[in-house]
């Protein structure tokens, strides 16, 4: 047992937070603000590796282990939670099933590229009629001379106004549900592909969310990912690591309420002292303190058993839905902690209050976490 | 990062569940009920090499570290709360005292007697006025020669009646506040001293609780544990490691609780199926399982920071403490929940559960003491984490 990272792992979390500290947080409130992707920050990060942290060297990335990957995205979030999400998406929900389930050729293709961060991707599963019931899939994909062609509209897309290339499932065949969906791999300027309406968020703002259409949009077959009727599993399988990122997400969320409601404490003065130094806001600062790291424990906990090579839906499921709450809990803290200030955008945390939201929604609602380890529970 | 256990610690694991399935669990309602010390278990473990858990093998106990202490303390608590503080007792706050501030002549003379069970410890801070405000205490320790005379009401002491040595907290210098207070090893067969009324509790009631009656107490000087003045450093950094078994003990309880409710959700039938079936039961389950594990990994953290040595670990003792504690409680009350009527009653063990579950927010350092020591410790950092 030893439950702190190791010297390496620390050394890349160090570099990533002295890169957030300099050339991600002084923008994030700019981004905000103008809801502008942005993509310079993509760019940055991918100077430094970060677009394919756990994509071998072979196909372009960094070949690190899903520990790494986890303290990145936490110190990314930390100074801007639209970046942590826009990183997390590339690497766990696009590259990850590329690499997993993708031919050498797609590999070449599209995962290289990716992993680099020459491009960005995305992950279409949500539709406006198929969210947690994620087999309920709308869309559809037709055979058509070799290829499939494909109708339907998905939403909620992250990355999506900036992407590259988009990782879409579509139902092959109706009548075998779950089992008759399949995934593809289908590029920007594909004709029948277009942007449908641009999503405007409560937090997140500049995570580039947009609804996605498709019109007899014809995508070769080469474009298949994994086989006909593996959809799903691919998206639940890319959803158990994903959960592990929006984990470690929240965690930077966290990790930023309770470090400028701490900072912000010690310098407000009250009745003729520092707020600091009275209970009600003490026992706040605790409270938030001891769930950040409870649920960065968890997140590491579940990035190690992935790590391992072994199942890590429960542990991932619990992470995530820990994670998550503590975000929300700490960023309902925070506010409070700033008084009047905190519901100013002057201040920070007016938007990690918002931003932290989304974590309890996105790549698997808590009540989704709840039934995926009340079956974990209740199979034993 | 490791999140394994070593084969030591699962052979440990592994060997008290079994003990605690077959021999703690099946007795522990009914000790409950007769408020009844579970003596036969104590000797057990003793037999087992296990009372004493974390003396050092040379003085003839177990020698785990606090990750293995914290494990071992987690599977007792899992059948018994009060077998569990029994046992963390005696190991945290009166051994492991002795073992850090102790002479070879104190560590000898009882060590060995506390690791093979022959008697049983505790630790005697808290007073009828003086709780958490731990520095203001009235028991005084006047020196006589080569004696000490210890005159003072000590409460809520855990092992009492059935103990026989006592770490015991007195001031030498009333003057001198919190740096005035020094440390004793009291017997119970020295003059002067007495056991008080026990105590009729809410939870861990086969726990001995209650009172000591110093007057004029004769303590030898060679039972004066540190130096004059030491006192509330010991009882302090004591706490800091008991606070991880008192963790530990809530993460076992929890358990006991979740386990009790899984499979009463499995075979209890409601609107023709069972109730695990509902999503409201399912939802409950699933809370109890994550804030089992996030406390337990905020125990091991804790108990792995203590093993280092040369490392801090009061913030997050105290955050172990602090979660694991309030969890408890929660979980304890979801369990009944899921048990509806039969929870309320003693015929299942939840409802023990959720009357021992109560007392970890309390003692050992309240939750509101835990609070104010993370926030201290977070406010004084200049950069937080």
């Amino acid at each position: 047992m030893r439950l702190e990272p190791t010297p390496e792992q620390l050394a890349i979390r160090d570099m990533v937070r002295d890169f957030a500290a300099r050339e991600i947080a002084p923008v994030a409130a700019h981004h905000d603000r103008t809801r502008e992707f942005p993509i310079e920050n993509v760019r940055k990060c991918a100077e430094l590796n970060l677009m394919g942290v756990m994509v071998s060297e072979e196909h372009g990335g960094s070949g690190l282990d899903a520990v790494s990957y986890t303290l990145v995205i936490e110190e990314l979030s930390r100074a801007c939670a639209s970046t942590g999400v826009i990183v997390s998406v590339n690497n766990s929900l696009f590259c990850h099933p590329v690499e997993t389930f993708g031919s050498e050729e797609q590999k070449r293709r599209f995962l290289a590229p990716h992993a680099r961060g020459e491009k960005i991707g995305c992950f279409c599963l949500s539709e406006p009629e198929a969210g947690s019931d994620a087999g309920n899939q709308q869309t559809t994909a037709f055979h058509e001379d070799g290829g499939y062609v494909l109708n339907g509209t998905k939403n909620f897309i992250t990355n999506g106004v900036a992407a590259d290339t988009a990782l879409v499932f579509a139902t092959t065949d109706r009548s075998k549900k779950h089992h008759g969906i399949s995934a593809f791999l289908v590029e920007k300027g594909t004709a029948g592909f277009r942007f449908g309406k641009d999503e405007v968020k409560l937090g997140i703002t500049c995570s580039g969310s947009v609804e996605m259409v498709f019109e007899d949009c014809r995508v070769p077959a080469s474009n298949l990912l994994g086989e006909e009727g593996m959809g799903f599993k691919i998206a639940m399988n890319t959803l158990d690591g994903g959960r592990i990122g929006i984990a470690a997400q929240a965690v930077g969320i966290a990790r930023a309420c309770l470090e400028e409601a701490t900072r912000y404490a010690r310098q407000r003065k009250a009745f003729g002292r520092p707020i600091a130094e009275f209970q009600a806001i003490q026992f706040m600062l605790a409270d938030m303190a001891t769930e950040v790291d409870a649920a960065r424990l968890l997140t590491h906990r579940a990035a190690w058993a992935k790590d391992q090579g072994g199942r890590f839906s429960l542990e991932a499921a619990q992470a995530k839905l820990f994670a998550s709450e503590v975000a929300m809990r700490s960023a309902v803290k925070a506010v409070q902690i700033f008084g009047g200030y905190g519901y100013m955008n002057e201040y920070p945390v007016e938007r990690y209050f918002r931003d932290a939201k989304i974590t309890e929604i996105y790549e698997g609602t808590s009540e989704i976490q709840r039934l995926v380890i009340a079956a974990n529970l209740l199979r034993d | 990062m490791d999140f394994t256990l070593t084969d030591e610690q699962r052979l440990l694991r592994d060997t008290l569940r079994d003990f605690v399935t077959r021999e703690v669990s099946p007795e522990a309602g009914e000790l409950d009920r007769r408020s009844e010390f579970p003596g036969r278990a104590v000797r057990r473990l003793a037999e087992m090499g296990l009372l004493g858990m974390a003396i050092p093998e040379a003085y003839g106990g177990a020698g785990l570290d606090a990750a293995g202490s914290a494990i071992a303390i987690e599977e007792i608590a899992r059948g018994s709360a009060a077998l569990a503080v029994t046992v963390s007792v005696t190991n945290a706050v009166c051994a492991g005292p002795i073992v850090r501030y102790g002479t070879e002549d104190q560590k000898g003379r009882y060590l060995p007697r506390l690791a093979r069970g022959e008697i049983l410890g505790g630790f005697s801070l808290t007073e009828p006025d003086s709780g958490s405000d731990a520095a203001h205490l009235r028991t005084r320790a006047i020196r006589d020669g080569d004696f000490y005379s210890l005159t003072g009401e000590k409460a809520w002491v855990t092992n009492v009646q059935v103990g026989h040595l006592f770490v015991v907290l007195a001031a030498t210098n009333a003057d001198q506040g919190a740096r005035g207070l020094t440390a004793f090893l009291v017997e119970r067969d020295f003059p002067g001293f007495s056991f008080a009324k026990i105590e009729d509790k809410m939870g861990l009631r086969s726990s001995l609780t209650g009172g000591l009656h110093l007057q004029d107490c004769r303590v030898p000087a060679l039972n004066r544990l540190g130096e004059e003045g030491q006192g509330f450093k010991i009882a302090m950094s004591t706490l800091d490691a008991a606070r991880i078994g008192i963790a530990a003990q809530s993460v076992g309880i929890a358990r006991g609780a979740l386990e009790e409710a899984l499979a009463f959700a499995k075979q209890r039938k409601a609107f023709g199926q069972p109730i695990s079936q509902f999503q409201a039961i399912q939802f409950m389950l699933a809370d109890m399982a994550t804030s089992i594990e996030a406390a337990r990994v905020l125990v091991h953290r804790a108990a792995q920071l203590r093993d280092r040595k040369d490392v801090p670990f009061t913030r997050e003792a105290s955050m172990a403490k602090l979660f694991a504690s309030e969890m408890v409680n929660r979980v304890a009350y979801q369990a009944v929940q899921i048990h509806g009527a039969y929870g309320y009653s003693r015929e299942f063990p939840v409802e023990r559960f959720a009357r021992d579950a109560r007392v970890t927010t309390i003692y050992e350092g309240t939750s509101e003491i835990q609070r104010l020591v993370i926030a201290r410790k977070l406010l004084e950092s200049v950069s937080t984490r």
